[in-house]
C-alpha cells in the first residue's frame, strides 16, 4: 500500500491532476462560447463555479485521511493544487457575482452583503478563503512558520462549512444537495477530531 | 428473439386518440374561425409526445386571436420558453420538467369543479377547449427567483369558465390543484413541497379579464413542461401563483393554504403580487433578468410593481399594506 512515485511519475500525476481541475473551467468556458449554458447562462455559471469551489474544498480536506489510510505521505504536495483550485473557483464564482449579478453596482453589492444572509455567508467564505490562498506558496509559508501557518490554515475546515450554509440557504424547497454536502463535511471533520483524540 | 408477425398498417401511422381528439377541436375551432382552408397543413402536427419536446411544430397548432392585452416587449426564445421551467413535480431543476413532463398523460383529461358554485362536477378538457374564443396574449412572466420571460400564451379570461360554473354568493376564494401521476412524476417522490401543489386567488382576481386559463404557447398547445393541457397565468403575480396541469377547481368562502405558503409562509404569501419594494427576505426583488436578453451584455432590468401592470389591477388592492399582505 505504501507506495511512493518516481520524480517522473509525480511529475505526471500533477500535471494529471493541474489538468483534471481546469476541465470543469474550460468545459463552461466552451459552453458559454458555443451559447450552450440553457436559458440562463449567468445562473448556470455562478451555480457550476460554486459547486466546484465546494467539490475542491472537500477534496482538499480529503487529503489528509487518505494520506494517513493509504499511507502515502507525499500525497500532502498535492494538497496546494487543490486548495488552490478550490480557490480558482471561489475567485470565478465571486466574479460573476460581481460583474454578471450586479454589473459592478458596488451599493447593491453591499447591501447584498449585509442584509441577505446566504449573501454574507457566500462572502464570508470567500474572505476566509482569501489568506489561505495568499499564503499557499513557499515563501508565505516559510515566512509564517510552520506552526503559525498550521494554525492559520485550520481555517480550511471553517470556509467549506460556512459556504455549506450559502449553499443550503440559497436553494428554495429542495435541500439535498446541500445536506450531501454538510454530510461528507461532517463525516471529514468527525474523522480529524477522531484522529486527534487518538494521538492522544 | 420476438418475430412480429407484418403489421398490415405500420403502428406510427396509426393516430393515437388524442392526437385526432385534439385535431378535431383543432378543425373545429379552425372553421369557427374561417381558417380552416388556409391552415390545414398545420392540422397533421402531434400532440402525443413519446419524447421531450423542446422545438416548436412538434404539437398541435392552436391559433388565437391577438389581444389588446399584449405587451409589446420583445418575445423570450421559444427554447427557453420549453426548457427553463420550475414545475417540481418533474425534479427541481430547470432543466428537468423537459426532460421528464412528455411521460404526462394529458387525454384524458378532466377538470373537476368544486365547493361554491351551482355547476359542480368534471369538465372535459375537449369542453374546457370550446368554451370560449382562443386568444393570444403575450405576457411578462416574472418567477420569484429574480428572473423573467414574455410570453406568447394562448387561451381565455379565467372569468369565462367562472361565469359558467356559476359561483354562489358565498365564494370568496378559488383553490386550484395540480394533477397527481405518481408513475410519470419522479418529482413527487422528493417532499420538496407538500403534494399536490394548490395554489389560490381571491375571487376579483380570478375575475380579473388578465387572468388567464392557458392551453397553449406559441401558437401551440401547452408542452408538457410548460403545465399541459391546461394552466392558469396571473401575469402581475409571481410565476408559482400560476399553477399547471390543473385537475381541480373549488370554490371556497375562506383563504386556501397554497402550496409555497405552507413551505415557507414568511417568504412566499398568499398575494405574492410582483413587488420590487418587498424584497424576498433572502434576496431582493428590486431588479431581474430577462431570460435571452440581460446579463452578459446588459445589466438587469429594475422589476416594475405588479410586473408593469399596475394600471389594470392595483386597484384590486386598494387600502391594503402590501408589505403586510406580500
Amino acid at each position: 500500500m505504501a507506495w511512493h512515485p518516481t520524480p517522473t511519475q509525480w511529475f505526471v500525476l500533477h500535471r494529471l491532476v493541474l489538468l483534471l481541475v481546469c476541465l470543469p473551467m474550460m468545459r463552461l468556458v466552451l459552453l458559454a462560447y458555443r451559447d450552450a449554458l440553457g436559458a440562463n447562462p449567468i445562473e448556470a455559471l455562478t451555480r457550476a463555479t460554486g459547486w466546484w469551489s465546494l467539490v475542491f474544498l472537500l477534496i482538499t480536506l480529503l487529503v489528509t485521511p487518505l494520506r494517513r489510510v493509504l499511507q502515502w505521505p507525499w500525497l500532502l504536495r498535492m494538497r496546494r493544487t487543490l486548495g488552490l483550485s478550490a480557490f480558482f473557483y471561489a475567485l470565478a464564482h465571486f466574479i460573476t457575482f460581481i460583474w454578471f449579478d450586479h454589473w459592478f453596482d458596488w451599493v447593491a453589492m453591499f447591501s447584498d452583503v449585509i442584509k441577505r444572509p446566504f449573501i454574507t455567508m457566500g462572502f464570508s467564505a470567500f474572505v476566509v478563503l482569501l489568506p489561505l490562498a495568499l499564503t499557499s506558496n513557499n515563501y508565505m509559508t516559510r515566512k509564517l512558520g510552520a506552526q503559525r501557518w498550521q494554525r492559520l490554515h485550520r481555517l480550511a475546515y471553517l470556509a467549506p462549512a460556512i459556504a455549506v450554509i450559502h449553499y443550503w440557504w440559497l436553494v428554495k424547497a429542495d435541500v439535498r444537495e446541500p445536506l450531501y454536502f454538510a454530510i461528507v463535511l461532517a463525516l471529514l471533520l468527525v474523522w480529524r477530531v477522531w484522529s486527534v483524540v487518538q494521538k492522544r | 428473439m420476438l418475430i412480429k408477425p407484418p403489421a398490415d398498417i405500420d403502428p406510427s401511422e396509426i393516430t393515437p386518440r388524442n392526437v385526432y381528439e385534439a385535431r378535431r377541436t383543432f378543425l373545429r375551432q379552425a372553421a369557427a374561425l374561417g381558417l380552416a382552408g388556409t391552415m390545414l397543413p398545420h392540422a397533421t402536427a402531434q400532440t402525443a409526445s413519446a419524447a421531450p419536446v423542446t422545438e416548436q411544430g412538434k404539437l398541435a397548432a392552436l391559433p388565437g386571436k391577438s389581444s389588446t392585452l399584449s405587451t409589446t416587449d420583445k418575445l423570450t426564445p421559444h427554447k427557453d420558453v420549453v426548457t427553463y421551467n420550475n414545475y417540481y413535480e418533474f425534479g427541481t431543476d430547470k432543466h428537468q420538467p423537459a426532460q421528464y413532463a412528455h411521460r404526462l398523460r394529458t387525454r384524458p383529461w378532466s377538470v373537476m369543479i368544486e365547493g361554491e358554485v351551482k355547476n359542480k362536477g368534471p369538465m372535459n378538457i375537449e369542453d374546457l377547449l370550446k368554451l370560449a374564443p382562443m386568444e393570444e396574449r403575450i405576457y411578462r412572466m416574472r418567477c420569484v427567483e429574480g428572473w423573467s420571460m414574455v410570453i406568447p400564451w394562448v387561451g381565455y379570461s379565467l372569468a369565462e369558465l367562472m361565469k359558467r360554473v356559476e359561483p354562489t354568493s358565498k365564494a370568496k376564494y378559488v383553490a386550484f390543484t395540480t394533477a397527481m401521476q405518481p408513475d410519470t412524476m419522479i418529482g413527487l417522490r422528493i417532499p420538496a413541497l407538500e403534494w399536490p401543489y394548490v395554489e389560490g386567488l381571491r375571487m376579483d382576481e380570478a375575475m380579473h379579464p388578465l387572468t388567464l386559463l392557458t392551453f397553449g404557447l406559441y401558437g401551440e398547445v401547452l408542452p408538457n413542461q410548460n403545465g399541459a393541457p391546461v394552466r392558469l397565468v396571473v401575469p402581475w403575480k409571481y410565476g408559482f401563483k400560476s399553477i399547471k396541469s390543473i385537475d381541480k377547481i373549488v370554490l371556497m368562502e375562506t383563504q386556501p393554504k397554497t402550496s409555497w405558503n405552507v413551505a415557507a409562509a414568511h417568504e412566499y404569501g398568499f398575494y405574492s403580487n410582483v413587488n420590487p419594494t418587498v424584497s424576498h427576505p433572502r434576496w431582493s426583488q428590486a431588479t431581474e433578468r430577462r431570460i435571452g436578453e440581460d446579463g452578459f451584455l446588459a445589466p438587469k432590468r429594475k422589476t416594475l410593481p405588479f410586473n408593469g401592470y399596475a394600471e389594470q389591477v392595483a386597484g384590486l388592492y386598494k387600502g391594503m399594506d402590501l408589505k403586510k399582505f406580500y
